[in-house]
């Protein structure tokens, strides 16, 4: 095995493929953060005052926070003063009419990405809102969704065009009280990504947006509002690219989800951020806090997340399931290699009757990396009937990787059923032994008995998300054994 | 300083001079350590992760005053019927060992068996290392107040090869309300001995009282231990337990934890698997009712290879009661061939009872098997069913798979007149008619 073994090796230490970076001029805002930054940022972006007030008022309450440490990750103390907190293409200024005034710049590092843009928009069958940065270049396919009286756009655009949605719903489910990152991107967000799907509308595409943290010293926060009406549906996909380089950078987005009677929301996430290099030197802090509500009766939530990237990824994507029979779903799979950590799950709080909640989590761990599961199920007194399945399955690569698995349940009503169950092994040497006594070669043999320990996840999401998964994961893990 | 600090200094100044080895200098420096961590500490609070759960404002608000030193009478008899047959018996009233209701038999050579404060008299340098320190590693306000009001507990020393064939019976008494018990156990099992202890905490009355214990166990090379636990406190007493082991090569060490009373308990067991090939089992139960609030906290460190572990817990909660389990495994990074399996099952029998579980894994090596699983559940509404169509009420059907299922956790102890006392305490709580169909 000692060829295999350096091949491996290489493999398990190539270069982070989407490492370019691409030079535009950015309008940015001097770092620090001030009552007078925030004020800057929002007339930048020409905001009403209700947002203003409400950026302020995040602002004041997280001066009285102090960053949290319970977590299982370490990272050296963050300076957020040393942070820019705008930056937006210079194009901007006159706005592009259509694809083509779009700076040909940014339009390769599209290309580059593989972002599916005008015709390739088309033929993926993908609606693109891309975020350069921080402010929406393009948008595509909005005739289409418009039609159907959908509206996928840029925050921005969705604070302009539709403040009444915006004032209804921004923070409705993530208080700009709710934690340390949460009040601190509440104050500075941006831009992001905003829709809302009508009542009764199924949404005939995915809805997919790639964040891209570009610019350097900019940290990005990105603020997702997505509200599906009365018996709407719409599936949405995040992915994500950043370029290479060496100073660390502080992600704090918000994602938002609400779910109204008869709703559906399936949000995919393949997050592979620059991880820092092999020992352990820059890479992104993706400090995220995700949330859905499913407000009404019979709606439906559903997370699903591939987590290869960034230097540390901390994050719980929750469901709050308020509707009756409301459902809950939580599909993740998290690998950390070389220095990187995670610490990532789920919360599932139950209050409405015959809620039901599901929990996968497959953690991969090599090199020096920790990978943690940390979950809450909360079974409140009203929720009669409850259901929950919670399963969670680390694998061990290297013999200087951490696992840890913390699982919270907390149930207060007799009638609920709730089970977990977690596992921790590394790749048996019996079925690397089975698969190479078939010819089949070590480093195949891991990647089969990898993505077979991932696939109930895969499954979940859309066919083009769970081919970029496979092939980011084959990269990472193949080596891993020795 | 936190404000129970001056109460505890003030009713240390009171006592210090009746507690046992008084006159020691290192005992005296180590229970003022205790009396200075405690006032830096306080009592723990609900924003600590491992009390998260549990808040003991209760006992800081109640100002339990340390027992006078002389022991209030208990009638024989009823020590008898708490007495376990074929055992050898230490009583403890009020924190204090009395002889004359003990029943240490002839013991074989090199075995000490005596009771703390009777060692700190005669053979004070066996305790020095053990008793002038804080516990190491997990000090909590418990802890350091244990450590500076201890009164009394045993002493066990096993010496290499020897077999306690008689199991221990620490029969541990408080009489009256209003009362805070510290209590220490040490024992000592050296290199391929055996024995089994029996700690079984009881009260007189249904008052309010403070029990905390601490009990320090080391498990020599290939030596074999069991620690077996009752605790029939008084409703409303609150009873707080460490029990801190540490496991030497190829080591077996046994604990059941049978929780059924106490209004408030709370027991921290915490396992080292300190050398290759040590094994590990633990068990317990817990069943609550009204308002109790039961927590039990384990930690078991696979901190070298080739360990083994085993825990499992069950649960049954009715009333307006609340149950907490927390299990922690941890595998650090050395400690390869690491085996350990957890599990937690509970059974919610009231619209008005909780459980908190968390189960907990930490890993830090590749090679290892480790699984854990809980569950919250009712009872099985087939296995109901199949009760009735064979003609039992449907109230009856449920107290008896109730009782199957706490059962399990009983048919595991091997000391036979444990295992008849569970069974009878548990039957206890079944109506008569369910009786007849066990």
């Amino acid at each position: 095995m000692a060829s295999s073994t350096v091949k491996l090796d290489e493999l398990i230490s190539q270069e982070y493929r989407h490492g370019f970076f691409t030079s535009v001029e950015t309008d940015t805002v001097p770092r620090g953060l001030s009552e007078e930054v925030i004020r800057l940022i929002s007339a930048k972006k020409g905001e009403p005052d209700f947002l203003l007030e409400w950026r302020l008022r995040a602002y004041r309450h997280w001066l009285t926070m102090a960053e949290p440490h319970w977590s299982t990750v370490h990272h050296p103390p963050i300076d957020y003063q040393d942070i820019a907190y705008y930056s937006a293409p210079k194009s901007r200024q006159d706005g592009p009419k259509s694809l083509d005034e779009i700076d040909p710049e940014l339009r390769r590092t599209y290309e580059k990405l593989g972002v599916p843009l005008e015709e390739r928009a088309l033929l993926a069958g993908v609606a693109v809102d891309a975020v350069f940065d921080s402010v929406s270049v393009a948008t595509t396919f909005k005739d289409k969704l418009a039609g159907l009286g959908i509206i996928f756009c840029s925050f921005s655009e969705a604070v302009r065009e539709h403040p009444e949605l915006v004032q209804q719903y921004l923070g409705s489910v993530v208080p700009y009280t709710d934690n340390f990152f949460a009040s601190l991107n509440s104050a500075v967000f941006s831009d992001g990504s905003f829709c809302y799907i009508p009542p009764g509308v199924r949404c005939p595409m995915e809805l997919s947006t790639y964040f891209r943290i570009n610019a350097r010293n900019t940290g990005q926060f990105e603020r997702t509002l997505i509200i599906a009406d009365k018996g709407a549906y719409v599936s949405y996909l995040e992915g994500c690219t950043a370029p290479m380089r060496d100073e660390n950078q502080l992600h704090a987005a918000v994602v938002e989800l609400i779910a109204l009677e008869d709703a559906q929301i399936k949000y995919a996430t393949v997050q592979n951020w620059y991880p820092g290099d092999k020992e352990g030197h820059g890479g992104i802090y993706n400090f995220v806090t995700k949330r859905g509500d499913c407000r009404g009766d019979n709606s439906k939530i559903s997370w699903t997340q591939v987590e290869t990237g960034s230097a540390i990824t901390w994050k719980y994507p929750s469901v709050i399931l308020q509707g009756d029979n409301a459902v809950g779903e939580f599909y993740s799979v998290a690998l950390t290699n070389h220095y990187q950590q995670a610490d990532t799950g789920t919360k599932m709080i139950h209050l409405g009757k015959n809620t039901r909640s599901t929990i996968l989590s497959k953690g991969i761990s090599a090199g020096h990396g920790s990978n943690a599961y940390r979950g809450l199920v909360k079974v409140a007194k009203s929720a009669v009937g409850a259901r929950n399945y919670t399963q969670c399955d680390s694998l061990l690569l290297g013999d200087r990787c951490a696992a840890h698995t913390f699982p919270y349940i907390e149930v207060k009503n007799p009638t609920a059923r709730v089970e977990h169950e977690a596992s921790t092994s590394r790749i048996g040497e019996d079925q690397l032994f089975y698969c190479q006594s078939r010819g089949i070669a070590p480093e195949d043999a891991v990647s089969m008995i990898v993505s077979g320990f991932c696939k109930e996840v895969f499954k979940e999401l859309p066919m083009e998300f769970a081919v970029e998964a496979q092939k980011l994961l084959g990269v990472s893990l193949e080596g891993s054994i020795g | 300083m936190n404000p129970a600090a001056d109460f505890y200094r003030d009713a240390f100044a009171r006592v210090a001079t009746t507690l046992p080895g008084s006159e020691l200098p290192w005992l005296r420096r180590g229970r003022e350590a205790g009396l200075a961590f405690f006032a830096e500490a306080g009592f723990p609070t609900l924003r600590q992760e491992d009390w998260k759960y549990t808040s003991v404002a209760a006992i800081e608000k109640s100002r339990f005053m340390p027992p006078p030193p002389t022991a209030n009478g208990v009638a024989p008899g009823l020590i008898d019927a708490w007495g376990l047959a074929g055992t050898q018996r230490l009583v403890f009233v009020n924190g204090r060992y009395q002889p004359r209701w003990s029943n240490i038999d002839p013991l074989p050579g090199g075995v000490t068996l005596a009771s703390l404060a009777e060692v700190l008299e005669r053979d004070p340098q066996r305790l020095e290392g053990v008793l002038g320190v804080l516990p190491a590693g997990y000090p909590s306000g418990f802890a350091a107040l244990n450590q500076a009001f201890f009164s009394d507990g045993v002493y066990l020393d096993l010496a290499a090869g020897v077999a306690l064939e008689t199991p221990v019976h620490l029969l541990f008494v408080t009489t009256e309300a209003g009362l805070a018990l510290h209590t220490r156990n040490v024992v000592r099992a050296e290199a391929g001995s055996r024995a089994c202890l029996i700690e079984h905490h009881v009260a007189l009355g249904d008052g309010a009282y403070l029990s905390n214990t601490a009990t320090d166990l080391v498990v020599g090379q290939d030596a074999e231990v069991e620690h077996l636990k009752l605790q029939q406190e008084s409703l409303k007493a609150f009873h707080v337990a460490a029990l801190d082991v540490d496991q030497q090569q190829g080591s077996r060490f046994v604990s059941r934890s049978f929780a059924l009373g106490g209004g408030l308990a709370r027991v921290d067991i915490r396992v080292g698997l300190n050398a290759e090939h040590a094994a590990c089992t633990l068990d317990g139960l817990y069943m609550t009712d009204g308002r109790q609030h039961s927590d039990h906290h384990t930690r078991i460190d696979h901190a070298r290879p080739y360990g083994t572990s085993r825990e499992f817990y069950k649960g049954v909660l009715a009333g307006a009661s609340r149950a907490v389990f927390n299990g922690r495994v941890i595998v650090q990074a050395d400690a390869q061939h690491s085996d350990a399996y957890q599990a937690n099952r509970n059974l919610l029998l009231s619209d008005n009872a909780e459980i908190d579980t968390k189960p907990q894994l930490e890993i830090y090596a590749d090679d290892v098997k480790c699984s854990h699983g809980a569950t919250v559940g009712q009872l099985d509404p087939e296995q109901v069913f199949y009760l009735r169509s064979r003609g039992v009420g449907e109230v009856d059907s449920r107290t008896l798979l109730t009782f199957a299922f706490a059962a399990e956790m009983i048919g595991r102890v091997d000391m036979a007149p444990l295992r008849a006392r569970l069974e009878k305490l548990l039957l206890g709580r079944l109506p008569e008619r369910v009786k007849e169909l066990v």
